[in-house]
């Protein structure tokens, strides 16, 4: 079968992805940096030689947060601190025997817009799906009829039919095509950050609760716009009391109302769970060692178990990016479906 | 008395993923026995499956985030 979605998902990628930057950075100043670790971080760009960030981080011995990099002669840090700096959005991109680059801060009004590693992560990310995206789509056009794809655009493909029959057609049935770019390229951006968290230098973007908090509210904006389109304000509030008896609507329209949010609300806690813990297990693991103090420690339990949990978060990188995109599509299948009375779920799943 | 917070996120973490333990391995139960009576339902009972467990484990990594968070306190 023959790919149709690919010039629309490069046309719906780049606005998406500007505007998750954008929000996903649009963090309230005093939220983003609480107040003690707000002082050395103003201090560090300031401080050009390495004698004044010297100066300047001891009189804040507490703070490592700023003064970690500056400080790692002076004392041991603590394991919890390392794990945390790793998995935490952050100001520099560290390569590590090489040395780092600093990002710029950027603030606009009272609106932390800072360029973070997270964002650089994303930008990367969707860098990546356009030229693969580009790639497979042209090799994917190449062919003539009789022709089956191969390499990258068979993969490509591979995985976007398995979207649009398995994940897109069985959940929202009918009218799945319009959805169907927004779900692709849902699923390919948090594939590819989820697999950038996995590469040496690399950081989880969606490890961030700001970055999937976007993309769940994406999910839950294409399911309010989807469910208004498709049963109309009237058929919208009938939706809202789910078929019951009207002496039951004071407790049903509520739950339901609140419903509708704790969807995208589950779908933002999920994947940057899944995702920080993963990075959290594989770091703990090594740091046994470094408790520890042992060699033995490390070759028997460290590197077997932290291999094994980096080759599980491999498949939870794909697990996680379906799950979402799978529930994105059942929420979506759930609003738009004409249900009289009985329950959504047969009716989301019975289009076929 | 901080100690205490540390413990409660310990205790709280293992206790969520009990719940959730045991919730999956009844879906993923239910799942084999179905696609063993029914194998030409397996993928129907596979997405069932991965949706009925994706929530159940939403709802254990909810207490494992307030567990995180008691600890990080």
């Amino acid at each position: 079968m023959r790919v149709k979605a690919n010039p629309k998902i490069l046309a719906l990628l780049v606005p998406f992805l500007l505007s998750l930057n954008t929000l996903a950075c649009a963090v309230p100043v005093q939220d983003a940096v609480p107040a003690h670790e707000a002082a050395p971080a103003m201090v560090a760009p300031a401080a050009t030689s390495p004698a004044d960030v010297h100066e300047a981080t001891v009189p804040e011995g507490e703070t490592t947060v700023a003064g970690e990099q500056a400080a790692s002669g002076e004392h041991e840090e603590k394991a919890g601190d390392v794990i945390m700096h790793h998995v935490k959005d952050s100001n520099v991109l560290a390569f590590e025997p090489f040395g780092e680059i600093e990002l710029p801060h950027l603030q606009l009004g009272s609106l932390d817009i800072s360029i973070t590693k997270h964002v650089v992560m994303i930008w990367i990310a969707s860098v990546v799906l356009l030229l693969v995206g580009a790639a497979a789509g042209a090799s994917i056009k190449k062919l003539s009829a009789k022709q089956a794809p191969s390499g990258l655009g068979n993969v490509i493909e591979a995985l976007v039919d398995f979207i649009r029959n398995d994940v897109a057609k069985s959940n929202i049935g009918h009218g799945y095509e319009k959805h169907l770019p927004y779900l692709i390229t849902v699923f390919f951006f948090i594939l590819t950050c989820n697999l950038l968290g996995l590469i040496p230098y690399g950081a989880t973007a969606t490890g961030n609760i700001n970055v999937t908090l976007t993309l769940a509210t994406f999910t839950f904006l294409v399911t309010q716009a989807a469910a208004f389109k498709e049963l109309g304000v009237g058929g919208y509030v009938k939706h809202l009391t789910a078929g019951t008896h009207w002496s039951l609507w004071i407790i049903m329209i509520p739950i339901e109302i609140i419903g509708q949010f704790t969807k995208p609300f589950a779908l933002t806690i999920r994947l940057f769970a899944n995702m920080t813990a993963g990075h959290i297990i594989i770091l703990s693991l090594i740091f046994i060692s470094f408790i520890l103090k042992s060699y033995v420690v490390a070759a028997a339990v460290s590197v077997p178990f932290a291999i094994f949990i980096y080759l599980l978060e491999l498949f939870v990188a794909f697990l996680q990016a379906f799950v979402f995109t799978m529930l994105s599509a059942l929420f979506i299948g759930l609003a738009t479906a004409h249900d009289d009375h009985d329950g959504h779920e047969l009716e989301a799943s019975g289009h076929h | 008395m901080e100690g205490l917070g540390y413990l409660g996120a310990g205790l709280g973490a293992g206790l969520a993923v009990i719940g959730a333990g045991l919730g999956i391995g009844n879906i993923a139960a239910s799942a084999a026995e179905g696609t063993a009576r029914q194998p030409e339902a397996t993928s129907d009972i596979r997405t069932t499956m991965i949706i009925a467990a994706a929530l159940i484990e939403g709802v254990a990594l909810f207490g494992e985030v307030i567990c995180v968070l008691l600890a990080l306190k």
